[in-house]
């Protein structure tokens, strides 16, 4: 009875410290967007958090986006040519990067790229103090630290995403048209033809954008909330890549089924 | 405030993500061939549309003229109207006629216009007449099957 009864109010403490969390990530989230009008007109700040999420993460999204097409290329021509049907490689391979494996993938890579990493740095910072210290001083840690982060991921992401997708079409036309040898034109041509710019790019880059939102928010909340220790530090930094994930997965199923109904 | 090496970078990063749009926008979608400048629109009604879709092509000898706009169902007659959204450079003679058809074996299905030769031509809101519908699969079969039974055998 007494074991039933500390179980009982284990999970409960859990599920209100959960409940609490959200709420104070949602009041955290206004406060943000509150402060961002100062960290946009100290634009020099912003652009620093874009070079450190944005342009050091460009080698692992390109890399990744040209061997995620080579791999479309590859298989989707396995299975297409059996159809007789191997011209329509361009249509498989743009329009399963456009549509999902852009997004997701880079949101994927984004969050364990830069997300962990400025969870890290805003953890260290707390731990460190720097950010009381800036509240001493008068300086709002959220307008001087949390907002560039936040909008340094945002404005990043969907860059990130585009290069992903083209990077990802290249590979797909180098293993399909230079390697395997299908027709060029008809690769080409079929794409355009079947690839729409409002309904499959478009929609991409919205989700890119939604996601961007998402991981950055989770990456300077875990950061801004952890445990001033070591320990708190690397556990927020896990929970960063692991609610992005779980986050950017969730959100990608939610879209697709508005967006693609078909 | 002076520039950095680092504004460098992130200019760099930013027109090769905007290049990287401009490619998909371009190159890998159809952005600048999809969207005929002006339109007018036409409509037709069919007794069966079977798969067609919204946005699907019309085509005219094989050229694509026009997208159907809308597809709804009219309860005066029972029957489909399909609105085109018809590219203002062709022009169609009033007798012509709109056939749905299926672009190889089991790909999607199309708007396929024969022109007439009648001398006044489709305006905007006109109706095309003279329509065939899509070709039902398992009535083509049923009708197959229901003709080989009415054969007498030997």
């Amino acid at each position: 009875m007494n074991g039933a009864t500390t179980l009982l109010r284990r999970i409960g403490a859990r599920v209100v410290e959960g409940v609490w969390r959200v709420g104070f990530a949602a009041r955290f989230f206004m406060l943000v967007l509150l402060y961002s009008g100062q960290s946009l007109t100290r634009i020099h700040l912003t652009i620093r958090e874009i070079y450190f999420s944005g342009v050091l993460s460009l080698l692992i999204i390109v890399v990744s986006g040209l061997f995620v097409g080579m791999v479309l290329g590859l298989q989707g021509y396995e299975t297409l040519q059996r159809y007789g049907a191997a011209e329509s490689l361009g249509v498989l391979v743009a329009l399963s990067l456009a549509r999902e494996l852009g997004p997701v993938v880079a949101g994927l890579l984004f969050a364990s790229r830069a997300g962990s990493a400025v969870t890290a740095e805003i953890g260290l910072m707390k731990t460190t103090e720097q950010l009381k210290a800036m509240d001493m001083m008068a300086v709002s840690p959220i307008a001087r630290v949390v907002a560039p982060r936040f909008w340094g991921g945002v404005i990043s992401m969907p860059l990130l995403v585009a290069i992903f997708s083209a990077m990802g079409v290249f590979g797909g036309w180098l293993i399909g048209v230079v390697f395997i040898g299908v027709d060029e034109g008809a690769f080409w041509s079929q794409m355009q033809a079947a690839v729409d710019f409002r309904y499959d790019i478009a929609n991409g880059m919205i989700k890119s954008v939604v996601f961007a939102v998402a991981v950055s928010l989770i990456a300077v909340f875990e950061g801004y909330d952890c445990t001033p220790t070591a320990e708190g530090v690397s556990r927020a930094i896990t929970r960063t890549v692991v609610s992005s994930a779980l986050a950017i997965l969730a959100l990608d199923f939610v879209l697709t089924s508005f967006m693609f109904r078909g | 405030m002076s520039r950095t090496t680092l504004d460098l970078w992130v200019g760099v990063f930013v027109v090769i993500g905007f290049g990287a749009l401009l490619f998909l926008a371009l190159r890998v979608g159809n952005f600048a061939a999809a969207n005929f400048s002006e339109t007018y629109s036409v409509r037709a009604q069919f007794d069966n549309i079977g798969g067609l879709k919204v946005r699907a092509p019309v085509k005219s000898a094989g050229v694509v003229v026009g997208r159907v706009a809308d597809i709804r169902f009219d309860t005066q007659s029972y029957r489909a109207e399909v609105t085109f959204a018809m590219d203002a450079r062709y022009e169609f003679p009033r007798d012509t006629i709109a056939s749905i058809l299926t672009s190889g074996l089991l790909g999607e299905q199309y708007i396929g216009l024969d022109p007439g030769a009648d001398l006044d031509m489709l305006g905007n809101g006109d109706a095309i007449q003279i329509t065939q519908s899509a070709v039902v699969l398992e009535k083509l079969i049923g009708q197959f099957m229901f003709d080989r039974a009415a054969e007498p055998a030997n």
